[in-house]
């Protein structure tokens, strides 16, 4: 005995395995993300008032990867009619869209995570607080640019990604001398890395872990395209079916950045 | 395709005549067919039960005789975990405390329960030719071994294992300085993707490779409990994971999602604080109780077989067993705070999981119930398998029974962590679970192997490990409620009455006289194992012969398969013409009828 | 969707796809233009901007995934995930409520 529907679907469920798989994965899938963005609503809802940053993050990037994406998914979902429609010269084009598109959006993405890797706050020891990008850091001075210094006062107002963007922005140097020291003779300054605060915590875990799906999704689409798209010759329906489950997954993954978008750019 | 035909217990080889032969490697280690696999869980699963149960006896030893070198095993303990002259110390005590619930629950029983005997029996049970997806099922196999062997490591390290208990609250679980904790989440990670990857193949083949005939309310009761444990694995082992990685984070990239502000420990360096160490344990509880069903839907599954087996009729309320199993499934979900009452979530809260968890108790009571009911009239047979399956149920019931006060909420400020919990909990998975499982072992033993265990030392193995089952965990209720709390080294010795003399609520000494005959009690449980370990193997050789395809004469489709069953199960695809449990038929010639016979 | 079709019926979904396309995109737009449009309210900017995200994310899994015209089976699956994901979300929030004691602040 072989294993059946595994192309063609069954009588009762009018589903092939494959698709109740995938779909039973999603649904893991859809609680995995659930749980952070749960972890998100309550650290949120927690935070002090002002230690929650609005407008960190850069939302012409952000939109760009949100269209990125979108493009994406209309050619997985081209290239998948395209093979129903018997035409596998197209569904190859599309296909290679998509990867183009992925590669977009990881290599904007790690663009975006390393400007936060070099975006520091520095405490002074007169307590005024400097924030900025590292350029420079020498033997006695650090140089920072698009620096501002923060006042936490005014910042405990801000409750939307466009109230920051009226502060002056300037290039600020500053003696090493000056930083104030952390116990254990560390310099007080800190990069918007994970450890920065809850938000930049949960960002970076959000996108790392959608990042890690987009990799994911993306290792699949290419190999459906490539190396093993002889397929097409041999078995074409059960070719088209895995084309549908690898679309599934990543329609999945747009689904998630549709979330993700707002949530953290724009709130 | 009836039952009698291949009796030889290796006959099987004939029918693999037409698939290519595979190698050893191919055909026992990296096997794809759900038979193997099931056997190579089952086997992997037993052991980690063992081990995870020798940490018990060796903590044992600390709690009744605290501060004194363990014997016989005191030199390795010095040699391996470098524990001073074999003295059991609060670290190490700790790493064996947290392993041995991580070991028996993630490592032992859901992969025994769940993996191992659903992917041996459900597949045949549904008259299936293999999983539907049988590489995603090895690939399930090979990450619970790395798991395993990323837990079994961490004792290795320095600073040893995962110290902050099976729970791994935070922040102590991100205080411990080692790497243990690490480890330990890195496993948890690869075990759930394992479950996660299990469940998802269950699910499909239960929903879609059922064999003709076979509707849904005609699968075994078997196929549903692990179609709802299915589910409870699918949809509550993600936020742990969702948990896991965030106290990775806490723990490499020195986040702070379950560390408050304020919180100043050494151990910690400098964080950000602004987390919230509610949220660890409302994540880890999703998954936690749920689990709690994950553990016993299996073990119920299987003692409804053997009932209906050894009683010879059908079995009580068929469909309240069913619906009551999916209102578990549903209501598993939403109690999951009732193990939270002491971090003041607030009354109303409280109210509300407090309520939930006392409507779960109703569809328990009733699949006990007709399980019960399910032997009234019966003319018993009473062999080892059915002696398994009937402790089952009262042990059980006590599980059960003493879980009520815990779901109250006054009640549970009183017992909350004490070593009543322990007690409840254990009953439930200890003589309720184990047993089960035990029963599925002697029951789908011939079917594995084409040899009976010995009936003999079956028995042995059951009426010992029964009495030291009680004697353990009966004790502990009373414990627990003198107020003895669990988690400590030295049982309680600095908080006896002895040596606070006059001390209000000061321990007993007859309460801790106690730990001296629990341990003793455990130990002699562990001689006990040594008949069905030694039974076990002996019996794949040496064991009685069975005399047909269908030993027990049972009704479902397993026993409608060649001895051991070959590569892709049924020599002709079965038809299904009735239901699971058509025993003592009237007007029929036999007092069972296959589900296949026409 | 695993019907055999013919050509013609998938240029019909064929448009349905880029007039989602245009959708999606459209939407995007809208919400980033609605973040930067200073609505004091936060409560009403958040409403926006997850509304806009629902419809979107509608859009998606109800026709790129096919979500619109799946079989019960897949419903069912994806029911059950709804209610537990909620289950998660709103009792985990509950918790937090200013009555609770241990609400982080």
């Amino acid at each position: 005995m072989d294993i059946p529907y595994t192309s063609e679907p069954r009588q009762d469920t009018g589903l092939f395995n494959a698709k109740v798989g995938i779909w039973l994965f999603l649904a893991s899938e859809v609680m995995l993300f659930g749980a952070l963005f749960s972890s998100y609503i309550l650290l949120r809802v927690g935070a002090e008032p002002g230690e929650w940053p609005h407008g960190l993050l850069n939302i012409p990037l952000g939109m760009t990867n949100t269209i990125v994406l979108i493009v994406s998914s209309i050619t997985v979902v081209m290239a998948w009619a395209s093979l129903k429609m018997k035409n596998f010269a197209r569904f190859k084009l599309f296909q290679s869209i998509t990867l183009l598109c992925a590669l977009a959006f990881l290599g904007i993405k790690s663009y975006e995570y390393h400007d936060k890797f070099t975006h520091y706050e520095v405490w002074l020891k007169d307590g005024k607080i400097a924030d900025g990008h590292l350029v420079e850091n020498n033997a006695d001075t650090i140089v920072l640019h698009h620096a501002h210094y923060v006042d936490k006062e005014a910042a405990a107002k801000v409750t939307h990604a466009w109230q920051e963007r009226e502060i002056k922005e300037e290039e600020i140097t500053i003696k090493k001398s000056d930083i104030r020291l952390r116990e254990g003779g560390k310099l007080d300054m800190e990069s918007y890395g994970p450890w920065h605060n809850t938000y930049t915590a949960i960002y970076f875990t959000l996108t790392g872990l959608h990042a890690l799906h987009v990799i994911g999704g993306a290792i699949v689409i290419f190999f459906l395209w490539g190396p093993l798209s002889g397929m097409w010759k041999t078995d074409p329906e059960r070719y088209t079916n895995r084309i549908e489950i690898s679309g599934l997954f990543w329609h999945f993954v747009d689904l998630v950045w549709i979330f993700l978008f707002p949530v953290l750019y724009l709130l | 395709m009836q039952a009698t035909t291949h009796a030889l217990p290796h006959g099987a080889v004939a029918h693999e005549a037409h698939h290519e032969e595979l190698g050893f490697w191919r055909k026992y280690v990296f096997s794809t067919d759900h038979k193997i696999i099931g056997i190579q869980y089952g086997i992997t699963a037993l052991i980690f039960l063992f081990f995870g149960f020798c940490l018990m006896m060796m903590m044992r030893w600390s709690i009744a005789y605290p501060n004194t070198p363990v014997p016989v095993v005191g030199p390795l303990l010095e040699k391996v975990l470098g524990a001073d002259k074999g003295v059991i110390s609060g670290e190490v005590y700790n790493q064996f405390g947290a392993m041995h619930g991580t070991i028996m629950v993630f490592l032992g029983i859901v992969p025994l329960a769940f993996a191992a005997f659903g992917n041996f029996v459900v597949p045949l049970q549904i008259g299936a030719p293999d999983m539907a997806f049988p590489r995603i099922n090895m690939a399930s196999y090979q990450a619970f071994v790395v798991g395993g062997i990323i837990m079994l490591v961490s004792f290795f390290i320095p600073g040893g294992a995962a110290q902050a208990g099976w729970t791994s609250y935070s922040p102590l679980a991100s205080a411990v300085a080692t790497q243990g904790q690490t480890f330990w989440i890195i496993g948890m990670v690869f075990l759930i993707t394992s479950s996660l990857l299990g469940a998802v193949n269950f699910l499909a083949t239960i929903i879609q490779l059922r064999a003709p005939g076979m509707t849904w309310m005609r699968l075994p009761f078997f196929v549903w409990s692990q179609f709802v444990t299915g589910f409870l694995l699918l949809l509550a082992f993600p936020p742990l994971e969702a948990a896991a990685i965030m106290q990775l984070m806490d723990k490499v990239a020195h986040t702070s999602f379950f560390l408050p502000s304020g919180l100043q420990i050494s151990s910690l360096g400098h964080i950000s604080g602004g987390g919230s160490p509610l949220l660890w344990q409302h994540l880890f509880w999703f998954l936690g109780h749920p689990e709690v069903y994950v553990l016993i839907l299996p073990a119920m599954g299987i003692v409804c077989e053997i009932i209906a087996n050894n009683t010879r009729k059908p079995i009580w309320g068929y469909k309240s067993l069913v619906y009551s199993a999916l209102t578990i499934g549903f209501l598993s979900f939403i109690v999951w705070a009732h193990h939270m009452y002491m971090t003041g979530m607030g009354t109303k809260i409280s109210t509300f999981f407090q309520t939930t968890t006392m409507i779960i108790s109703i569809p328990s009571v009733i699949i006990l119930t007709c399980l019960f009911l399910s032997l009234w009239g019966a003319s018993i047979r009473f062999n080892a398998p059915m002696l398994f399956a009937l402790a089952f149920l009262p042990m059980f019931g006590i599980g059960g029974l003493t879980g009520l006060p815990l779901g109250f909420n006054y009640s549970d400020l009183h017992l909350h962590d004490t070593y009543y919990v322990i007690a409840h909990f254990h009953y439930v998975v200890a003589p309720g679970t184990i047993f089960g499982l035990f029963a599925g072992i002697y029951y789908w033993y011939p079917k594995m192997t084409g040899r009976h265990m010995s009936e003999f030392w079956g028995k042995v193995h059951f009426w010992t490990s029964l009495i030291f089952m009680n004697l353990i965990f009966q004790p502990m209720f009373a414990q627990g409620m003198a107020g003895m709390l669990r988690r400590m080294a030295d049982g309680g010795a600095n908080y006896s009455a002895a040596q606070v003399p006059g001390a209000i609520g000061g321990l007993s000494p007859m309460i801790m006289h106690f730990n001296q005959t629990i341990s003793i009690a455990a130990w002699c449980l562990g001689l006990a194992q040594i008949p069905f370990i030694i039974n076990f193997f002996w019996s794949i050789k040496h064991g009685k012969p069975i005399a047909s395809d269908n030993p027990w004469e049972a009704t479902t489709l397993e026993w409608q398969t060649p001895t051991p069953p070959p590569h892709g199960n049924f020599e002709k695809a079965p038809e299904v013409h009735r239901g699971p449990y058509e025993y003592s038929v009237p007007g029929a010639a036999r007092d069972f009828t296959p589900q296949n016979e026409a | 969707m695993s019907d055999n079709h013919d050509a013609h019926d998938f240029q019909k979904h064929v448009k349905r796809y880029l007039f989602v396309f245009y959708a999606l995109i459209v939407g995007t737009v809208i919400t980033v233009a609605a973040s930067w449009a200073h609505i004091d309210s936060v409560a009403i900017t958040v409403a926006i901007a997850l509304f806009i995200a629902c419809m979107k994310g509608f859009l998606v899994a109800g026709y790129f995934m096919h979500l619109i015209s799946e079989r019960k089976m897949i419903y069912g699956i994806l029911l059950a995930t709804v209610f537990f994901f909620a289950g998660l979300m709103y009792l985990t929030i509950w918790s937090m409520q200013p009555e609770s004691l241990v609400h982080i602040r």
